[in-house]
């Protein structure tokens, strides 16, 4: 059997009740989780020897700017066992912008989160070290949000004084 | 590396220290702990790398890397250019390989917009991929042996990558900054002669590694700075995210060349280097043989290299050359829509990775059907395998510290983005 009815076979089975939705583009398969589910889809993902997704590539989110969910986090995670991959996606709650970690699952997922933190400002709710990754700490905005400038904030980054 | 012992200190210099100052004992003095701070102005750092430590004595027990000296917001900027305008920008991704990036981002786009670049372009784009990977190889094999302290071998490799650049210089017309890919192909064509030239080049490369491979290999000193430092064993690695060499230097045989083959991997004979020790000797180790196997594929590459045009004919994607836009309307009109309106690749998402000199270099692209990209995430190997530097330096002196930082070989303006 293909991988990806395999995949999809097995998700459905241990997730049941339509909480997962499989969208494809290109030949790149999407799973849609809800938020509450995320950390323990991804370490049903890791655990099981079928799937065996252990190498987390890359973690990180979209900004819809005037969707009504505004963010959506988007994890890659290969399984070197099948040579395969798969995003997970999950969107963020409106009121306080946050999800939960998975560092838990992943240990690389420690610094990806903190530059999603950084970049958009979304709360990773038992995060071991929540700091911004690239920006300064005093520096108060979340740069890759949609409403911030492409020519940044005037004044927003101390500058050392002019002699 | 254990702790200093009492036993261990010569009598005299026990007897030096207390008269110094009568209030401290030899304990007081071994035990305390300091903060070290490290880079990232530092020559050893590779770049604008800043490390704090927290030694005692000469050994860290911590070890927290701080990046964003360079970061220069290239996700922030994609959102706000067109798809051909940003192939200059991934030069400055990891200034090491430029035409390895190059060919990675137009992979993703051409994956996203459904082209289809000539068999002629991609045989082109793979010997470039590879050759970078020499270049890119060879200096982190310099640089490690000269943060150990043997200058000469940085030499030797820098005098083999002098000749990398100068094909980079006849083939796209710069050395560092090549931008040499278009969407659906490549800027220009490689004549015979210069084909002739890169054969000529990696005929020699193999008998150059095993000097430098030589020179290093039976030196004592480079050997014990190396052996048993940094270890990281392969279900530590693949937690950390570790790709490329530093992951197959941990005995994981993982390679995307292989594991998900693009361009015509898939068609070319060679071996991924696999050695088990996972220490800073095996990542050297991985990235000299990686040399080699690169020569190989080049050399299939040159053997295999098909006749043909080197960008596709899909006019309403791919920018026509200007000769042709100077002189008939369709590609005129084309090239008007593309340069005003630019590529819009359908709604959806793509994450196309290829492997390179790093590790794993990613590019992922939403797009809502405009001209430019929702958004774009750059996964850069660098950036990922930094996250490793924290383990792998506890228990190890300051001096090891930058030979682990050598061995992992991060380039900032990939980890900064």
């Amino acid at each position: 059997m293909d991988f990806k009815e395999l995949l999809k076979n097995v998700l459905t089975e241990q997730f049941p009740g339509g909480k997962l939705q499989f969208s494809e583009f290109t030949d790149e398969l999407t799973v849609t989780v809800s938020r509450d589910i995320y950390v323990e889809f991804c370490a049903f993902l890791k655990t099981d020897e079928r799937l065996a997704f252990v190498l987390l590539e890359d973690l990180t989110a979209i900004d819809w700017a005037t969707r009504k969910s505004r963010f959506t986090v988007v994890a890659h995670v290969f399984s070197i066992a099948n040579s395969s991959r798969l995003k997970v996606k999950a969107p963020v709650d409106d009121k306080d912008f946050s999800i939960d970690t998975v560092t838990t699952v992943w240990q690389t997922a420690n610094w990806h989160e903190r530059e999603v933190f950084d970049m958009y400002g979304i709360i990773f709710k038992n995060h071991p070290d929540l700091r911004r990754m690239y920006m300064p700490e005093e520096f108060a905005y979340h740069p890759l949000r949609k409403e911030f400038p492409l020519m940044g904030i005037p004044g927003s980054l101390p500058l050392p004084k002019k002699s | 590396m254990e702790k200093l012992k009492k036993e261990i200190v010569h009598p005299k210099i026990i007897q030096a220290l207390l008269e110094q100052d009568n209030n401290l004992t030899v304990e007081d003095v071994l035990d305390n702990e300091m903060i070290l701070n490290m880079g990232p102005q530092h020559p050893a750092t590779h770049g604008v790398l800043r490390v704090v430590l927290r030694l005692d004595g000469e050994t860290v027990i911590a070890c927290v890397p701080e990046l964003g000296y360079l970061h220069r917001g290239y996700e922030k900027m994609a959102e706000n250019m067109g798809y051909l305008e940003y192939i200059p920008h991934t030069d400055r991704l990891d200034y090491l390989s430029p035409p390895a990036n190059n060919v990675a981002y137009v992979l993703a786009v051409e994956k996203l917009a459904g082209i289809e670049a000539p068999k002629r372009a991609q045989y082109i784009r793979m010997i470039m991929s590879e050759l970078a990977r020499m270049g890119s190889h060879l200096i982190a094999i310099g640089a490690l042996a000269m943060d150990v302290g043997a200058l000469t071998v940085f030499l030797w490799t820098m005098r083999e990558r002098e000749k990398i650049l100068n094909l980079y210089d006849v083939i796209c017309g710069a050395r560092f900054t090549t931008s040499y890919t278009r969407i659906g192909g490549v800027a220009q064509d490689i004549d015979s002669a210069t084909l002739i030239n890169i054969r000529e080049f990696i005929d020699q490369v193999d008998e150059n590694v095993d000097e430098i491979e030589k020179l290093l290999n039976s030196n004592r000193i480079f050997i014990e700075r190396l052996e048993g430092v940094g270890v990281i064993n392969a279900q530590d690695a693949i937690d950390f995210g570790l790709t490329g060499p530093s992951l197959r230097g941990s005995g994981v045989e993982f390679d995307l060349r292989r594991a998900t083959p693009y361009m015509f991997y898939n068609e070319m004979d060679f071996k991924i280097p696999v050695y088990k020790e996972g220490d800073c000797l095996a990542r050297y180790f991985v990235r000299a043989d990686e040399v080699r196997e690169s020569v190989k594929i080049v050399r299939q590459c040159l053997d295999k290299i098909p006749q043909g045009p080197v960008l596709a004919n899909q006019p309403k994607k791919v920018m026509p050359r200007k000769v042709e836009v100077y002189t008939r309307m369709e590609e005129l009109i084309h090239d008007f829509m593309l340069v005003n309106f630019g590529l819009n690749p359908p709604v959806g998402e793509i994450y196309h990775a290829v492997e390179n000199s790093k590790g794993e270099l990613g590019f992922y692209i939403v797009s809502k059907g405009e001209g430019h990209p929702w958004k774009m995430k750059i996964r850069s190997p660098s950036f990922v395998n930094l996250q490793a530097l924290s383990k792998l330096c506890i228990g190890h002196l300051i001096s090891d510290v930058v030979a682990i930082i050598g061995s992992l070989d991060p380039v900032m303006g990939e980890a900064d983005k």
